[in-house]
C-alpha cells in the first residue's frame, strides 16, 4: 500500500512538470514579456525604459531558457523558466503583478471558498441521490416520466439565470437574506445560505439524471433479483443493496473533486462577492495579472492530481475486489 | 461577398456532414438507429426546432459589404440586410417591450416653447400612434392577429401544396403521428415568428437596451454565436480525439503511455483556468498585432475562432478516453483478430474495422456536448473570457443586463429575451441528444 502511494506520488511529478511547461509556453513563448509589459502599461505611449523597469520588477528581464551571459550552472538557473518553475513547485508563488504576496492571499482566501463549496457539494449530493432513488423506486410510472422531463428542463437553463433569479427572488423581493457579501466567523452564515441554495438547485437537473442512470444500471443486476426473490421489500432492496453498491462510482466522482473545492466557483463567488479564490482568479483575469493566473493554474492541477490519488486510495478502502498493484 | 474564418469553417462543416451522409446512405447499421430517431416524436420535434435555429445561423453567416465604393468598412450579413429596419430603429436608451415612451425621463421641448420634465415618445416604437394610452393595446392585438394570420396562411398554403403533390407511398410524410407533431411545430414556429417580425416593424418587441438597440435583434444575432461555439469546437476536437484515442487503444505500449500522459496533463488543469490563460494570451497577441485586425467584425470573429480552438483543446480528452477504452475492447474481438490473421494491413484494419465501430460513441458525445458548450459560452462571456464584447451573444446580453436588475422599475427584458432563446435552443439540443443516444447506444437498445 505505502509502496503504491509513493509510486503514485512520484507519477504526479511528470504530470505537474507537463502542466508547468504548458503554462510556460502559454505565458512566455506565445507572447514575449515585452508584449505583456506593453499590455499592462497601456498600448501607445510607452517608453523602452518603462518596459524594462516593469520587466525587472517582476523578474521577467531574464532570457527564457538559456542564459548565455551567466557562468556555470547559472546558465540554466538564471532564466525565467527555472526561476518561475522552482517557485511554483515549492508553493512559493511570489508577488503578483500588482505587488501583492500571492501565497498569503491564497491562504487567506481559500477558507471562504471552502465555506461555500463544501456545503454545496454535501447538500447537493444528498438531494440528488434521494431524488434519484425516489425516481428509481417509482420507475415506469408517470411520476418518473414527469421527473425525467423536469430534469431535462432544469438542466437546459443556464446557471447564470438560477443565480440572477435566486438573487432577485429571495434577496430583493422577499428580502430574506442579503443579496451578496461576506463576513468572518458565524455571521458569514446568512451570506452563505443563498449561494449554497442556488448552487444545489442549479445542479439538480444533471445530478439527478446522472445518479438515476447509475442506479438503474445497478437495479438490473442479478444480486438485486436475488434480494427481491428472498422476499425483501423494494425499499429495503434499494436502500440496503443498490445504494451500497452504487456508492463506489458515486465515491469516485466525489473524492476527485474534494481538493478542488478549495479553488471555489468562479461565477458563484463573483456574483455573491465572496472573497474566495474564485473571485480572486476572476479579478486577476480582469486586471490581466499573469502571475496570479499562472499560480492558480498550477495550484488547480496540484489539487486535481491529489484528487486522483485520493480516488485510487478510496477505491481500495470501499471495494474489497480492487487490489493495488 | 466576404468570407470570415468562422463562415468558411461552418460551410466546411456542412460539406463534411453532407459527405458523411452520402457515404453512409443505405448502410444497414446506420439505417436502423436513424429510423428509430425518425419514429421518435420528441426527437423529430426538437430536430425541427434545431433546424430552424441553424437556418437563422446560416443566414447570418453570409457576409458582404453593403456599399461597393470601398469607403465604409462595414460588413453585414444576409440576416442584417433582411433585418435592416430592426438594426436601424435605435432609440436613445432603455425602453420596455411594446413601449411608446422612453424608460427614463428627460427635459422635453413642447410645441408652445415651454419645457417639461417627462417621458419622451420613442422615435420608432409605436411612433404611428397618435395617442398611445388608449390606442396601444388594441393596436398591438390587431397587428399581432394580422401578422399571425399571414404567417399561418403561409404555412397552411405550403402544407396543402405538399399534401396535393405527394403520392401514396410518401403520404406518411404528413399523416403519421410523428409527422403531425412536426408539422404542428413548424406551424407554430413560422406563424409566431412571422407575427414577431411583423410586430417588430412597429414596436420593439423585446424592448431596447442601454444604448437603445433592439433586444429582439440582439437575441437573433446571438443564435449564430451559440451555434458556432457548439459546432466548430466539435470540428476542432474530433480529429484529435479520434486519432489519439484510436491509436492509443490499438497500438498500446509507448504510444498509449505518451497519449495518456498528454491527456492526463491537459485534464489536470481546471478547464476554466486554461481557457482564461489562453484567452489572456490571445488578447495580448491581438494587442501586439493590431494591424492584422482592422475591422471590428474581423477582430471579433478571430476571437470567436480562438475560443472554439481553445474549447476544443480543453474538451477532447473526455472523448479520447472513451475511444481508447472502446478500441482496447474492439481489438480483442474475433473479427479484428481474423483480419490480423489474414494479413490485412494495420491501416486498413483501423479504417475499416475499428473506426466504423466507434462512430456511435463519437456521434453521441458530439450531440451531448453541443448543449453544454452553448451554456458554457454564456458563463465564459460573463467572466470576460468568452467572445469579444462587441460580438452579439447571450452571455454578453446577460452580462450587460444583470447590473440593471437593481434599477426601479426593473430592466428585465434583455434577460428575458436571452433566457427564452437560450432555453429553446438548449432544451431542443438536450432532447435531441437523448433521442440520438437512445438510438445509437447498443446497451440501451437491449432493454427495449
Amino acid at each position: 500500500m505505502t509502496q503504491y502511494i509513493i509510486r503514485r506520488i512520484l507519477y504526479a511529478f511528470p504530470l505537474l512538470m507537463g502542466v508547468n511547461i504548458l503554462t510556460f509556453v502559454l505565458f512566455f513563448v506565445v507572447n514575449s514579456p515585452d508584449d505583456m509589459a506593453r499590455m499592462q502599461l497601456g498600448q501607445k505611449h510607452v517608453t523602452e525604459k518603462a518596459v524594462e523597469n516593469w520587466k525587472q520588477q517582476r523578474g521577467y528581464d531574464l532570457p527564457l531558457l538559456w542564459n548565455g551571459k551567466a557562468e556555470g550552472e547559472e546558465k540554466l538557473t538564471r532564466t525565467i523558466f527555472y526561476q518561475k518553475s522552482v517557485g511554483l513547485f515549492l508553493f512559493r508563488f511570489g508577488v503578483s503583478d500588482s505587488g501583492r504576496n500571492i501565497s498569503a492571499d491564497i491562504q487567506q482566501r481559500m477558507w471562504p471558498s471552502l465555506a461555500v463549496a463544501l456545503p454545496t457539494l454535501i447538500v447537493g449530493l444528498l438531494v440528488n441521490i434521494s431524488f434519484a432513488l425516489m425516481m428509481v423506486l417509482f420507475r415506469n410510472s408517470y411520476l418518473e416520466h414527469a421527473g425525467v422531463v423536469l430534469c431535462v428542463i432544469l438542466m437546459s437553463v443556464s446557471s447564470l439565470f438560477y443565480i440572477i433569479g435566486g438573487q432577485f427572488l429571495i434577496g430583493k423581493l422577499l428580502r430574506l437574506v442579503p443579496i451578496s457579501g461576506y463576513d468572518g466567523g458565524l455571521s458569514a452564515l446568512k451570506f452563505l445560505i443563498l449561494p449554497v441554495l442556488i448552487g444545489v438547485f442549479s445542479g439538480i437537473g444533471s445530478g439527478v439524471r446522472w445518479y438515476r442512470t447509475l442506479f438503474l444500471e445497478e437495479v438490473e443486476k442479478d444480486y438485486v433479483r436475488t434480494a427481491r426473490a428472498k422476499g425483501l421489500t423494494e425499499t429495503r432492496t434499494l436502500f440496503r443493496h443498490v445504494l451500497k453498491n452504487a456508492m463506489i462510482p458515486i465515491l469516485t466522482g466525489v473524492v476527485v473533486v474534494l481538493p478542488l473545492l478549495f479553488m471555489g466557483s468562479l461565477i458563484m463567488e463573483s456574483f455573491f462577492s465572496i472573497p474566495g479564490l474564485g473571485s480572486y482568479t476572476i479579478d486577476a483575469i480582469n486586471s490581466q495579472d499573469f502571475a496570479i493566473v499562472r499560480a492558480m493554474v498550477f495550484l488547480g492541477s496540484v489539487l486535481y492530481v491529489i484528487g486522483l490519488l485520493l480516488t485510487d486510495i478510496s477505491y481500495t478502502l470501499v471495494d474489497p475486489r480492487v487490489r493495488l498493484s | 461577398m466576404i468570407i470570415l474564418w468562422t463562415d468558411a469553417l461552418i460551410f466546411l462543416l456542412i460539406a463534411v456532414i453532407l459527405m458523411l451522409g452520402f457515404y453512409l446512405r443505405g448502410k444497414e447499421y446506420i439505417k436502423r438507429p436513424l429510423q428509430q430517431i425518425a419514429r421518435s416524436k420528441v426527437g423529430m420535434v426538437s430536430l425541427t426546432v434545431l433546424i430552424f435555429f441553424v437556418l437563422i445561423g446560416l443566414l447570418d453567416s453570409i457576409h458582404f459589404k453593403p456599399s461597393e465604393d470601398g469607403r465604409s468598412n462595414e460588413i453585414i450579413s444576409a440576416l442584417d440586410y433582411w433585418a435592416t429596419p430592426l438594426r436601424e430603429h435605435g432609440e436613445k436608451t432603455y425602453s420596455a417591450p411594446f413601449a411608446s415612451y422612453l424608460y427614463s425621463k428627460e427635459m422635453m421641448m413642447l410645441a408652445d416653447g415651454t419645457e417639461q420634465w417627462g417621458y419622451p415618445r420613442l422615435q420608432f416604437g409605436g411612433a404611428h400612434l397618435a395617442d398611445p394610452e388608449t390606442e396601444q393595446v388594441p393596436d398591438i392585438l390587431k397587428k399581432a392577429l394580422y401578422g399571425w394570420i399571414q404567417g399561418a396562411s403561409l404555412v397552411v398554403f405550403f402544407m396543402i401544396l405538399l399534401g396535393s403533390l405527394l403520392r401514396e407511398p410518401h403520404k406518411r410524410l404528413i399523416v403519421s403521428p410523428t409527422a403531425k407533431a412536426v408539422w404542428t411545430v413548424v406551424f407554430l414556429i413560422v406563424s409566431i415568428n412571422y407575427m414577431l417580425v411583423y410586430l417588430s416593424t412597429y414596436y420593439h418587441v423585446f424592448g431596447t437596451d442601454k444604448v437603445g438597440e433592439d433586444v429582439f435583434y440582439q437575441a437573433i444575432k446571438s443564435i449564430r454565436t451559440g451555434l458556432v461555439i457548439g459546432t466548430l469546437t466539435t470540428l476542432v476536437m474530433l480529429p484529435m480525439a479520434l486519432l489519439f484515442g484510436i491509436l492509443a487503444g490499438f497500438f498500446r505500449g509507448w504510444v498509449d503511455d505518451v497519449i495518456q500522459y498528454v491527456y492526463t496533463t491537459l485534464n489536470s488543469i481546471p478547464s476554466v483556468l486554461l481557457i482564461a490563460a489562453s484567452i489572456l494570451m490571445v488578447q495580448v497577441y491581438m494587442a501586439a498585432h493590431e494591424e492584422a485586425f482592422t475591422s471590428v467584425i474581423v477582430r471579433a470573429d478571430m476571437r470567436l475562432l480562438f475560443l472554439c480552438l481553445i474549447l476544443g483543446v480543453t474538451s477532447w480528452t473526455g472523448l479520447c478516453r472513451l475511444l481508447r477504452a472502446e478500441t482496447l475492447k474492439l481489438r480483442e474481438m474475433e473479427y479484428v483478430q481474423a483480419a490480423q490473421a489474414l494479413g490485412v494491413r494495420r491501416r486498413v484494419i483501423l479504417l475499416r474495422h475499428i473506426l466504423p465501430n466507434v462512430m456511435h460513441i463519437v456521434l453521441i458525445s458530439v450531440v451531448l456536448d453541443f448543449s453544454s458548450l452553448v451554456l458554457a459560452e454564456a458563463v465564459l462571456s460573463y467572466i470576460n473570457i468568452g467572445v469579444d464584447p462587441t460580438t452579439y451573444s447571450w452571455g454578453n446580453m446577460i452580462n450587460g443586463a444583470r447590473l440593471e436588475m437593481a434599477r426601479e422599475p426593473v430592466v428585465w427584458w434583455s434577460l428575458a429575451a436571452s433566457f427564452v432563446f437560450m432555453f429553446a435552443l438548449v432544451l431542443a439540443a438536450n432532447l435531441f441528444a437523448d433521442t440520438v443516444r437512445d438510438a445509437f447506444d447498443p446497451r440501451r437498445g437491449a432493454y427495449e
